[in-house]
């Protein structure tokens, strides 16, 4: 390869919105359940069904908008996208195309070469689809619609992006914005995230984009950047030979580690764009704009300062902890119940994050409550148990959030001060191990240490390890 | 002559209340019409003859323990078949909805249901309410009680026939473009086109949705504004709905027109009105000029691009509502097809009557990328132009008055092989629904075939009770007549039962079409 080319690449990011009913009726919006038991005529197109716009999709649309620096279309519209499909009951799609609620906003990813813009086109609403099953077995095709009519925001950006790195930093900083924010849970493996990938080459210096393709079936930020490598290989390899790269859809399988072609520009569907006339404007007064405004939670980079100042963290613990609002949000409630933030964060940073990785988890997983950590940190505090011991029930607080007390008490897991039981388990250590007091008596301090922990081996690990400490010495130097 | 039947809804509803009435009696009377009258008139697609029984004692019930007081309590009513009605056949004389049973009930029907009405059954129409004759229906073509040669008019022609015929003693209609005026004009009712908004859209299989308004239809002034009181309900599950505390439309039934501004305008009197449509209609301002309104004529501006921007819009809307009649979900699904898009494409093109595939392909082509500017932009434009005319015009006339088509009937089977000229006829209607106005049509005498002429009253938006006071003014002046077919087939009627029908008591077109077309 003899020319130096750049990939330039665009998203469309749908995210699922965090409303307990759809957008248009008052199903809920639950994951999961039998199908067809979340629905009513509204969201199943039955015949004279309306819509009725959710207040809370428009709140929640401009909570992303205002965070992430768009313009506030405060007159905005609703559009029918006519399609046929039989996962749209109506076989027309609820959108906005002409006037959609925001419009030209950023956000600042970290790169390489320091802090960088990508531009946000647009956000506009809209509902999501129902699902098709096809059953191979009876050769037939079944709908379940309790998708269909959930409540979605599709955040277009501006091709600013050049590399799958800016494209994962990007969308990290739009799902922690998003998740702070309260107005989704971000999942890419369960579909509230989900990204489209508009991908071109161009020979570096180029002033012209070059054609470009739209990547489709993306659930993972893995699966994204190897898509775009692929894609990125894929195009210039075209190039290269001195053909062209044709405008179409392509969908990524990330098994094959390859894309395939599903329809091209030749056959797009004219969507038939037009305002739907059962929807009447949205129009967002100044009030409310500003009562939605006012309403912003914190989000990240304030967390970032709080943490540092108000619990005395250093910068790493801070990154880490706000790195997911969930963990954020765990650290919080478990220092309101038992203070000792550094102690906290230890037991996330360490212990949690541990056991995420070891399950291949994200912090979006941890289930356990902030008020069992609290306790265990308490039980710690007040030498109930010991380091090692608190380990061990830690993860069982992150595996099944059990009470910790009850967890201790019904397996024997408490601290043992008694000192005549602590003296003679001693007692007897020393007795079996001449050598070692042997080589202490001689000026070897490691030799006690062995002796303690020889002592907890006996004991369970649950001996008090200051006092094990203090009656080995006293014996020794007797 | 059965009198009940002669009787107005209102004055029904009132010997009900007295116990003069009973409304099994009522219910079995109008049950009884039906059986004579629907051979010749064909007014309904579906009737529901056990279930209107049934209605009639829990209503009595109700009525007896004081529970239902209002003056429409009993009395049996007509529904257009293009509102849901739950658990009963809904089809918009489409064959793509034959056997489509909704499961909710339209929302002015159910506050219909509030008020005791007891519903008979679902009255015949243009297929989807696209059409001005009831002629593209798939269940049968509808006639003119007054002349069974001609035409009901349409969309709503099965409500006014059934009206008109005593098949009932009123009906809701629904009126996208003139569809409750120019088929009362035809068969000699009162019927009243709502400002949009007044009744909730919901359970209303929408045509065109920027332009439906559900009204209602009667034999007199007095019944048409009470039974809009009725039916007219803010309802948070239509967004387009408009809460109005100025619903008491009955309030409005006041003899005086004294000091009241009615203008005509010039360009509802011009080329293409029948002779003696425009005489009966001068003859009717002259009598509301009498009673002491003051009338003159005045110009309304853009009246010819009134069709054109209705055409646009209301296809436009309907090309994407009737999108979700695609044989998937619920209604005709054909036989045989190959594949999923051949599977709508045979559903759709089998399933759906020329007039209406017109309206979609036209309504697809405007919207279509290039041309959305060009023709669906422009009709918007054309639509806020007209509102303006009617804004200027509403600040000189309480009323505006004129014809309510061009014409008398026509005789069957005249009007479908010319679309155009069919378009054409819905001139006088066509810009109240684009200004969202309410208009009304008073029966205002016959022509020299003895057909009726229809009065037509526009209002400005919510000043329902101008034209309601105008046509009760005007009504003094002349007594409702029924045609003979109505009086002829009561002096023979009394109600059989529902022998011979189905087992459950509801009589339904669809069968019966479907058994010709094989």
């Amino acid at each position: 390869m003899t020319k130096q080319y750049e990939t330039v690449i665009g998203l469309e990011v749908h995210v699922e919105l965090a409303t307990k009913t759809k957008i248009f009726c008052g199903c809920s919006t639950e994951f999961g359940g039998a199908p067809n038991t979340h629905t009513c005529p509204v969201c199943t197109g039955m015949p004279g069904s309306l819509p009725v716009l959710n207040k809370q999709v428009v709140e929640y649309a401009l909570a992303v908008g205002l965070a992430t620096n768009c313009g506030i279309n405060q007159y905005c519209k609703f559009d029918r996208k006519n399609y046929f499909y039989p996962d749209n009951p109506q076989n027309y799609q609820i959108s906005q195309l002409y006037l959609p609620i925001c419009h030209d906003g950023w956000v600042e990813i970290e790169t390489a070469a320091g802090p960088k813009r990508i531009g946000i086109h647009e956000i506009h609403m809209e509902e999501d689809a129902g699902k098709l099953i096809h059953d191979e077995w009876d050769d037939c095709s079944l709908v379940d619609y309790n998708r269909s009519g959930v409540p979605l925001i599709e955040i277009v950006s501006e091709p600013d992006m050049r590399s799958a790195d800016e494209v994962i930093a990007y969308l990290e900083k739009l799902r922690l914005i998003i998740q702070y924010l309260g107005a989704s849970d971000c999942k890419l493996q369960e579909g509230s995230m989900r990204a489209d990938v508009n991908l071109s080459v161009r020979e570096v210096g180029a002033a012209q984009l070059g054609t470009r393709t739209e990547m489709k079936n993306l659930n993972s930020f893995k699966a994204i950047a190897r898509a775009i490598e692929g894609e990125r290989k894929r195009q210039i390899e075209l190039l290269e030979e001195g053909r062209r790269v044709i405008q179409e859809t392509r969908r990524w399988d990330d098994n094959k580690e390859s894309s395939h072609a599903m329809r091209s520009k030749e056959d797009a569907q004219d969507y038939r764009y037009f305002p739907d006339p059962d929807l009447t404007p949205v129009v967002i007064s100044d009030e409310w704009l500003q009562a939605v405004r006012d309403r912003q939670p914190e989000l990240r980079t304030e967390k970032l300062a709080r943490y540092q100042q108000e619990y005395q963290l250093p910068l790493y613990d801070a990154e880490i902890l706000t790195g997911s609002k969930h963990l954020a949000d765990i650290f919080e409630a478990t220092v309101a119940l038992c203070g000792r933030p550094k102690e906290v964060s230890n037991w996330l940073m360490v212990e949690a994050m541990r056991l995420l990785k070891e399950k291949e988890q994200d912090p979006e997983d941890l289930t356990f409550s902030p008020e069992n950590l609290a306790a265990l940190i308490g039980m710690v505090e007040k030498n109930m148990i010991n380091r090692t011991v608190a380990k061990t029930v830690f993860e069982e607080i992150f595996a099944h959030d059990v009470d910790p007390q009850a967890y201790v008490a019904e397996k024997g897991l408490g601290m043992v001060s008694d000192e005549g039981e602590l003296r003679r388990t001693i007692e007897t250590v020393i007795a079996d191990n001449p050598q070692s007091v042997e080589d202490f008596r001689n000026g070897k301090e490691k030799a006690m240490g062995f002796l303690v922990g020889q002592t907890m081996r006996a004991m369970k690990g649950k001996a008090d390890p200051a006092k094990v400490n203090q009656i080995v010495r006293e014996l020794l130097t007797k | 002559m059965n009198s009940l039947l002669e009787m107005t809804a209102v004055q029904l509803g009132g010997k009900i209340k007295s116990r003069e009435v009973g409304v099994v009696e009522a219910a079995k009377a109008a049950l009884a019409q039906i059986q004579a009258v629907e051979p010749a008139v064909c007014a309904y697609v579906t009737v529901d003859e056990a279930g209107a029984l049934r209605q009639a004692e829990a209503v009595q019930k109700k009525i007896d323990a004081g529970e239902l007081t209002g003056p429409l309590a009993g009395v049996p009513a007509a529904v257009k078949d293009n509102m849901c009605t739950e658990g009963l056949l809904t089809t918009c004389s489409s064959k793509i909805l034959y056997n489509f049973v909704p499961t909710y009930t339209a929302e002015a029907v159910l506050n219909l249901q509030k008020a005791g009405a007891v519903i008979l059954g679902k009255t015949n129409m243009d297929e989807f309410a696209m059409g001005s004759t009831t002629e593209t229906s798939a269940f049968g073509v509808t006639r003119n009680p007054w002349n069974l040669e001609h035409v009901p008019g349409g969309s709503s022609g099965g409500s006014c026939a059934a009206v008109s015929a005593n098949e009932c003693f009123y009906a809701l209609g629904s009126d996208t473009g003139g569809s409750i005026r120019q088929p009362s004009s035809f068969c000699g009712v009162t019927g009243i086109k709502p400002t949009y908004g007044t009744v909730s859209r919901y359970g209303l299989i929408a045509y065109g949705s920027s332009l439906d308004q559900i009204g209602p239809i009667a034999k007199d002034v007095s019944d048409c504004a009470a039974v809009l009181e009725t039916i007219a309900s803010y309802d948070r599950k239509d967004s387009t709905s408009i809460p109005r505390k100025d619903c008491d439309f009955t309030s409005a039934l006041v003899d005086d027109v004294k000091g009241m501004r009615i203008g005509i305008p010039r360009d509802y009197l011009g080329e293409g009105l029948d002779g003696e449509v425009k005489a009966a209609i001068l003859q009717a301002a002259k009598v509301l000029e009498e009673k002491g309104a003051v009338v003159e004529k005045f110009d309304l501006s853009l009246v010819e691009y009134a069709i054109p921007a209705y055409y646009v819009i209301a296809s436009a809307e309907a090309s994407s509502n009737l999108s979700r009649f695609d044989g998937v979900k619920y209604g005709f699904r054909a036989k045989e097809y190959e594949g999923l898009h051949n599977m709508y494409k045979r559903s759709r093109s089998e399933g759906f009557g020329p007039e209406v595939k017109r309206r979609i392909m036209l309504g697809s082509f405007v919207l279509s990328s290039g041309y959305y500017d060009a023709y669906y932009l422009k009709a918007l434009r054309t639509k806020a132009l007209i509102k303006k005319a009617f804004d200027k015009a509403f600040e000189k006339y309480d009323v505006i008055l004129g014809p309510a088509s061009p014409s008398t009937a026509p005789g069957l089977g005249e009007s479908l092989g010319d679309p155009l000229k069919m378009y054409l006829g819905d001139i006088y209607t066509i810009s109240v629904n684009l200004a969202g106005l309410p208009g009304m049509t008073v029966p205002c005498g016959t022509d020299s075939k003895g057909l009726p002429i229809g009065l037509q009253l526009i209002g400005d938006c919510f000043q329902e009770k101008n034209i309601i006071r105008a046509g009760y003014a005007f009504e003094q002046s002349r007594k409702y007549e029924s045609p003979k077919i109505a009086r002829d087939a009561q002096a023979a009627a009394g109600y059989g039962g529902a022998q011979g029908g189905p087992a459950d008591g509801i009589r339904n077109r669809i069968a019966e079409t479907a058994g010709k077309e094989a």
